[in-house]
Order: structure tokens, then sequence, then C-alpha cells
């Protein structure tokens, strides 16, 4: 993976002293043309093509943009509605992600999603407790969260 | 049309941060007020800067990395400041609305004595 992205960035700055621009767009381009190249050559190379990854990580933000427009009109929904009966509450999420640097992607995406806010993770790293603006029914929450992120978490490593 | 796309986005951008303070002001409790705090603030400023980063690049033929940047850490940041505030106040002590339902921090914490 490292090497592939080491040599698609060269291949970016060799496209780049072609072109005989040295702007950002001009790298763009290289880079693109790299990772068509990798493509292309991919039997060659070792490691399979890292582009897999990429892949995931776009799948990632794509969900995550959803997530975070889905997440802004419940608070609308939430902030303009006259009566406040909501009925909110903080539940434990059993993870099962081992690494620091996923557990810190999943609590933030949580914060970032409809209704949820990650308030704390337990000592042993094995629950993240979420504050909810509405809890209709716990497991239906606990589900999503796990069936959408989690799952999303998982590919990209 | 440019004018229109543009004018979207900086028009939905400060309804949410507009909505957003609304919520602040008008939520029980520390930790709902994060719930409008953090996300709208992040759609809202997303919205602002994509307009603006569109206008440079349709009028002007910018491209101008720095909007792109603000709206990555922005999103980077704004849930970090939150996880942090919520954690902060629930250590110390913030009580929760009274019609909260749920409360498994607090169970939790009871067994095991401390988290």
């Amino acid at each position: 993976m490292t090497f592939q992205l080491i040599i698609n960035i060269i291949i970016g700055i060799v496209w780049m002293f072609l072109s005989e621009s040295y702007t950002f767009v001009s790298f763009l381009c290289g880079f693109a043309v790299g990772v068509f190249l990798l493509y292309l050559l991919n039997r060659f190379i070792p490691d399979s093509f890292y582009f897999r990854y990429v892949n995931a990580i776009m799948y990632l933000i794509y969900l995550f943009a959803k997530e975070l427009i889905l997440a802004n009109i419940e608070v609308l929904k939430w902030v303009y509605k006259p009566k406040l009966d909501m009925q909110p509450g903080i539940i434990a999420l059993p993870i099962d992600l081992k690494k620091n640097w996923e557990i810190t992607l999943l609590a933030n995406l949580i914060t970032l999603t409809p209704g949820t806010l990650s308030v704390d993770i337990s000592r042993d790293q094995r629950y993240i407790y979420i504050h909810a603006i509405d809890l209709p029914d716990v497991n239906d929450t606990i589900m999503g969260i796990k069936e959408t992120f989690e799952k999303a978490i998982r590919e990209v490593t | 049309m440019k004018e229109t796309v543009i004018s979207l986005f900086l028009i939905a951008g400060t309804f949410f941060i507009l909505s957003g303070t609304i919520g602040v002001l008008r939520f029980p409790d520390v930790y709902s007020r994060l719930h409008a705090a953090t996300k709208s603030a992040t759609l809202g400023v997303s919205g602002v800067l994509i307009a603006t980063f569109l206008y440079f690049l349709f009028d002007m033929g910018i491209f101008s990395g720095k909007l792109i940047l603000g709206i990555i850490f922005v999103l980077l940041t704004a849930p970090v400041g939150g996880h942090m505030i919520s954690r902060a106040a629930y250590r110390s002590g913030v009580p929760l609305w009274e019609k909260t339902a749920y409360n498994q921090l607090e169970e939790k914490e009871k067994k095991d004595g401390q988290l």
C-alpha cells in the first residue's frame, strides 16, 4: 500500500515536471494518470491494488456526508418543534473495533450523525457511551450504528 | 446558473447556523444543546465554505485549497470538541434533563465503582 502510494506520488511529480506547470491541478492530473497506470500494471507490482482501500474510504465519506445532512434535518425538526417532548438518554454501545484510531473515528462519526453524541468511552475500550436526543427504541439505535458505521470502518482496515 | 448554485449553498449554510443557534437557546440541557451546536455548525460552515470555493472557482478560476482544508478541519474538530465538552460536563456532574429516559453510563458507574 505504502509502496504503491509512493510510486503514485512520484508519477504525479514527474507529470508536473513534464508538463512544466508546477501547480496543484497538474499534480492532480499526474496523480490520476498514476492511478490509471497502477491499475493497468497491477499484476507486476506487489500487493493488491491500493485503490480498493480508497474505494472503501470513499464509501465511508459518502455515508458520512449523507448521515450528516440527515442529522441536521433531524436537529432542525427538534429545534422548530413547538413542544419539547423528546426522550433523551445515555446508552452504552458495545464496540468490536480494536485500534485506537478506529475508535476515535467511530466516536467522531457518531457525534456527527442523527441524534447521537458520544459522551464517554469506557476504560477497557469496549463501550462507547452515547447521548441520544430521542430514544424510541434503544436496540434499533444500537443496531443502526453497528450496521452502518462499524461495518464501513472495518472495510477500510 | 452559477449564482443560483452559490446562493443556494450560502442560504442553506446560514440557515443551518441560524437553526443551530436557536437550538442552543431552546434545548433543555448541555447534552442536547451540544447536538445542535456540533451538527449544525459543521454543516453550516461547510455550506458557506463550499459556496466561497465555488465562487472562486467559477468567477476567478482559482482552485482554492485553503477552503477545502477549512472544511476538513471543521469536520475534524467539531466532533472532538463536542465529545470533550460533554465528557467534561458529565465528569463534573452537570445534571441531565429530568425527562431523560435511560442512563446506562450511570448504571455502569455504580456497578464498577468508577469508570
